[in-house]
């Protein structure tokens, strides 16, 4: 399947194809100096394919030659994907930098997997069984995990396992099982395999209702605006408000089995940190490095717009690799919003009908899908495997009322809003209490939520009257509500992120402080007049913040504890 | 053999069609009209027909004036003699001196890797206390002065051009009036960094094609030098001139606006420059500090708002001063924990703090009553906004966060700060009431 290019407009080549050729097929742009630029099929007119070309087009020329591959864009799936940094098509960039140096070289692509790693593979099923797509052949053991090598999950008939390699140490690329379908047509299977990216990856008895609550130890997410293994969320928030640092937070701390970071058209030094980063901590669970639980796919807003649509993709399909296996994992996209805008510069060069803000009309429908992959499922041997979608959003001019956060906001689960009051006040994380929500039931009893929600909304309404009636015209009973809004906001909702004992706290640790802040809150101060009861106060939020930075089990968290306790039964007036 | 093309098809704006064959995307050609020779870029290939995009714009091209096709992309000649020199848009001298020599370089490189990136972990110390104390600057960092037009924020950029410990500065100017660009001369020359500086500079009377080039001049040539283990400071203004050319582009183009005429790969080509600020393993760095006036002093604006979603912060420049709010420098974490352990304590409280007094200001202007509590944060503001705020202020950082505790310890008790205990019991300054 052959073709010549005809014209080229920035990321977009259309050429004239000989033959047949398959929507959304692999193509390779070949240049005069024999590079191949690696492009996929977006558009079919007549004898003409539009391609989008994953690189720079720069010294492409019309009459030059494009390579149609019959499938579509895919990875690679198997044993070695776990602490990978990777672009967005899969290529490992420690490798590329290896081989080409400080820049990435177009044209030069490297297989996502190593083919000479060798893993210790142990057989799970025995020559006779009966198997069937995406069921475990046998394991090998990665980091921390057991991969399992499974059944092809493109293989739709059932099969009885022919042969299988006895335990010993293998390549990806060796032959661990030989299986015949009902016909006696032998196929062979290898650790790897791949998958389009484009297309969910799910084999499984059925979905379930996501209901196990997701740590992050991030309080004002896990106590006020919970997430669920399985469940979808948006932080959508002005630039500068912390949207980047909460997915980072989130990445280190979150109580989950595989994390998949996708870095899509974002800064490049953030992905630096993580990288550099990651593999020095250690995850406290495990022991182990944190690297050995995640994968980088890294987009960066540099990067060619084409992949960065890809990218999201790819990462997808890694994270539901995963998934199957049994475990829990998390795909952080960091930003939609740039992946949206990448549709959208496709979108014009294609000349398409422009929807809303230039977007094309397809936005919210991929929005949808792509959040849509994230799910519990339940595996066909009975385990349950999840995957949790958290994306951030970009909207312009920090406006929510843009298409990518309103198509988003429809089809999520929790919506975390940052708010830029709240970040210029370095109030992090600058969650919006107010206007932020959660479909999923967390670690705290929704009573109590409830109960710190209405505080916090009455507090707001205080403050709001206070700028028109001023302090002196506010009774000492809304004057304490909004004291009491503002400590729980101060010490339970806000978090030092750079702070090693405040930044996460595990979920035990939220239930006990939610506690004492609620007993705080409880407090009948009395009547006390407005300065003594901005003392008494400050006070509490003063004791509770020193409590906050000290580490469980310590002997200063013992004091400050003591200290709040006594607080607490003295009423907040100190001892005569 | 030299191959000429003449059969123009098209002229609109700046963008002449002609066919030809065997040229590739993005390369550049030679146009010889009345008016001279001019630099121009294939912007789009379509069968035989090449579009480009004439550097000197197409006033004056006729139908058959004769193009070159020079089968490479724009180049700029690199080496130590372009130091103390100033070019245009098209790296031709504008300072009257012959041309420039040395090796020549592709510009646009390609997409650095990011596993060859270093984390950046150098404070770029600058002498201004709401840089330093409250937004580090920080080595290989790109970051945007938000301004509107009347602001001086020229002058802020050629003070941290001129006090930021670089070894090599490149200015690029994009659009700007003829006295701005003697400005910076003016101030390289008494800085006496005018032998370690590069200017390329493109005036509001330049073509505007040559805008667009501007920075890609400066940050390839900045990149060979932070290759060769050199600290680059990158400065660039105006970068709203910048998008401003590249929507006057694409409208040409006739491409589909997405907001407020702006083209919808807007983002991508601001952060395919920003994104060149760089810190590179076992080499140099490159930082970019750039300059982005705001139409209407609206934040909300296409190019300040995309802007800000790709730098790593901003400082704002309202009223003569930088901003408290909204400023941010968001590698500063990576710096402040390691210059002395109040530093962070004293960025969060000074600025939490200053926060509350604007209330207060906002209800005493309301003609509210002032609590105790109000009249205390009334008198902090004043001392922060007189004695750290102010642009004047050249204070070394131990020095302004001592100034700030002083402060803190005029106006309040040491927990109404809301700074950890222990961090106060180290530096509450005595023999103070």
């Amino acid at each position: 399947m052959k073709g010549k290019i005809s014209s080229v407009y920035g990321s977009l080549v259309i050429a004239e194809m000989e033959d047949r050729v398959v929507q959304n097929s692999v193509g390779y742009c070949v240049r005069s100096d024999g590079t191949r630029l690696l492009s996929e099929v977006i558009r079919v007119r007549g004898q003409l394919a539009d391609l989008q070309v994953f690189e720079e087009t720069r010294g492409l020329r019309t009459g030059d030659g494009v390579e149609f591959q019959a499938e579509m864009l895919s990875v690679v799936l198997g044993p070695g994907l776990l602490g990978q940094i990777y672009d967005g098509l899969q290529n490992p960039l420690p490798e590329l930098a290896e081989r080409v140096g400080y820049f990435l070289k177009p044209g030069m692509y490297v297989n996502g997997l190593s083919t000479a790693a060798k893993w210790a593979f142990t057989p799970d099923v025995q020559a006779g069984d009966a198997v069937a797509s995406g069921d475990t052949l046998g394991t090998v053991p990665e980091g921390i995990f057991t991969h399992r090598i499974m059944v092809p999950f493109g293989w739709r008939e059932r099969f009885t396992v022919e042969r299988i390699a006895p335990a010993g140490s293998y390549t990806i690329q060796d032959e661990i099982a030989v299986l015949a379908n009902a016909a006696g047509q032998r196929r062979s299977v290898t650790m790897q395999q791949t998958w389009p990216v484009k297309i969910p990856l799910n084999v499984s008895r059925r979905r379930l209702m996501p209901t196990e609550p997701l740590v992050t130890r991030v309080r004002i997410i896990d106590s006020m605006f919970p997430i669920v293994r399985g469940g979808t969320y948006c932080i959508p928030g002005p630039f500068g408000a912390g949207k980047t640092v909460l997915q980072q937070i989130t990445s280190r701390h979150a109580e989950i089995d595989v994390v998949v970071i996708a870095a899509c058209g974002e800064r490049a030094g953030e992905v630096v940190e993580t990288l550099r980063d990651f593999p020095e901590i250690i995850d406290p669970r495990t022991g182990r490095s944190l690297m050995e639980r995640t994968i980088i796919i890294c987009n960066t807003s540099a990067m060619p717009v084409a992949s960065r649509e890809a990218s999201v993709y790819t990462a997808a399909t890694l994270a539901e690799y995963y998934r199957q296996m049994g475990l829990n994992v998390l795909l952080l996209a960091d930003s939609t919003s740039r992946w949206a805008q990448a549709m959208r510069e496709l979108s014009g060069r294609l000349e398409e009908i422009p929807g809303e803000e230039a977007f094309p009309a397809y936005l919210e429908s991929r929005i949808a899908a792509f959040y849509e992959r994230a799910g519990a499922i339940e595996l066909a041997d009975g385990r349950i495997g999840s995957l949790t979608i958290g994306g951030t959003v970009s909207p312009a001019g920090g406006n929510f009322e843009e298409p990518v956060t309103q198509g988003t906001l429809k089809v999520v689960g929790a919506f975390l809003g940052l708010s830029r009051a709240r970040s210029d006040a370095r109030r992090y994380p600058a969650i919006d209490p107010l206007d932020s929500w959660s479909k999923y039931r967390g670690i705290i009893e929704p009573a109590k939520v409830a109960r710190m929600r209405r505080l916090l909304t009455q507090g707001h309404e205080v403050r709001q009257m206070m700028t028109v009636v001023g302090e002196e015209g506010t009774s000492a009973e809304d004057f304490t509500v909004a004291l009491k809004a503002d400590f729980f906001d101060n010490c339970v909702l806000q978090q030092n992120a750079f702070d090693a004992v405040d930044g996460a706290t595990p979920a035990e640790r939220q239930r006990f402080m939610f506690d004492k802040a609620l007993q705080i809150v409880d407090l009948e101060l009395g009547r006390l007049d407005k300065s003594h009861l901005r003392e008494v106060m400050v006070r509490a939020a003063d004791l509770f913040r020193n409590w906050n930075y000290a580490a469980s089990g310590t002997e200063e968290y013992d004091r400050w504890l003591r200290e709040i306790d006594r607080f607490t039964a003295d009423r907040g007036r100190p001892m005569p | 053999m030299r191959k000429y093309f003449n059969s123009i098809r098209r002229i609109a704006g700046n963008v002449v069609t002609v066919d030809a064959r065997g040229v590739g995307y993005d390369e550049l050609a030679v146009i010889s009209t009345s008016r001279g020779d001019s630099l121009a870029q294939v912007i789009g290939l379509d069968g035989p027909e090449v579009s480009l995009q004439v550097f000197a714009g197409a006033h004056g091209v006729s139908n058959n004036d004769r193009i070159r096709f020079l089968h490479r992309p724009m180049q700029v000649p690199f080496s130590e003699a372009l130091f103390g020199r100033v070019f245009d848009g098209s790296a031709r001298p504008r300072d009257g001196r012959g041309p420039a020599y040395g090796d020549p370089l592709d510009i646009g490189s390609p997409v650095i890797n990011p596993v060859r990136r270093r984390m950046p972990d150098q404070m770029i110390a600058t002498g201004i206390p709401m840089i330093d104390v409250f937004n580090s600057l920080v080595e290989s960092q790109k970051l945007p002065i938000f301004s509107v037009a009347g602001e001086p924020y020229n002058e802020l950029l050629a003070r941290i051009g001129l006090q930021a410990d670089a070894d090599i500065i490149i200015l690029g100017g994009m659009g700007l009036r003829h006295d701005d660009y003697l400005t910076f001369r003016h101030a390289f020359e008494e800085g006496g960094v005018l032998g370690r500086a590069i200017m390329f500079v493109h005036t509001a009377a330049d073509p505007v094609v040559e805008c667009l080039m501007v920075p890609d001049l400066c940050l390839a040539v900045g990149e060979q030098f932070a290759l060769r283990g050199e600290r680059v400071l990158v400065l660039l203004t105006d970068m709203t001139a910048f998008a401003d050319a590249l929507k006057e582009i694409a409208i040409t183009m006739e491409q589909i606006p997405s907001n407020r005429g702006y083209p919808g790969d807007l983002y991508t080509q601001m952060a395919k420059r920003y994104e060149k600020a760089v810190d590179f393993d076992q080499a140099g760095s490159m930082t970019v500090l750039a300059c982005v006036t705001m139409p209407g002093d609206d934040v909300t604006h296409p190019v300040p708002d995309n802007t800000g979603y790709i730098t790593e912060g901003q400082f704002y420049l309202r009223n003569g001063r930088i901003e408290p709010f909204g400023s941010l420098s968001r590698l500063k974490q990576q710096v402040n924990g390691k210059t002395r352990d109040d530093h962070r304590s004293i960025m969060d409280a000074c600025i939490q703090l200053y926060a509350l007094c604007r209330e207060s200001r906002e209800k005493r202007d309301m003609g509210f009553e002032m609590s105790a509590w109000d009249r205390k944060l009334l008198k902090y503001g004043l001392f922060f906004e007189r004695r750290i705020m102010d642009l004047s202020i050249n204070l070394p950082l131990f020095e302004a966060l001592d100034r700030c505790w002083q402060i803190l310890a005029e106006c309040f008790d040491p927990a109404e700060t809301g700074i950890r205990r222990a961090i106060v019991e180290r530096h509450w300054p005595t023999g103070l009431k």
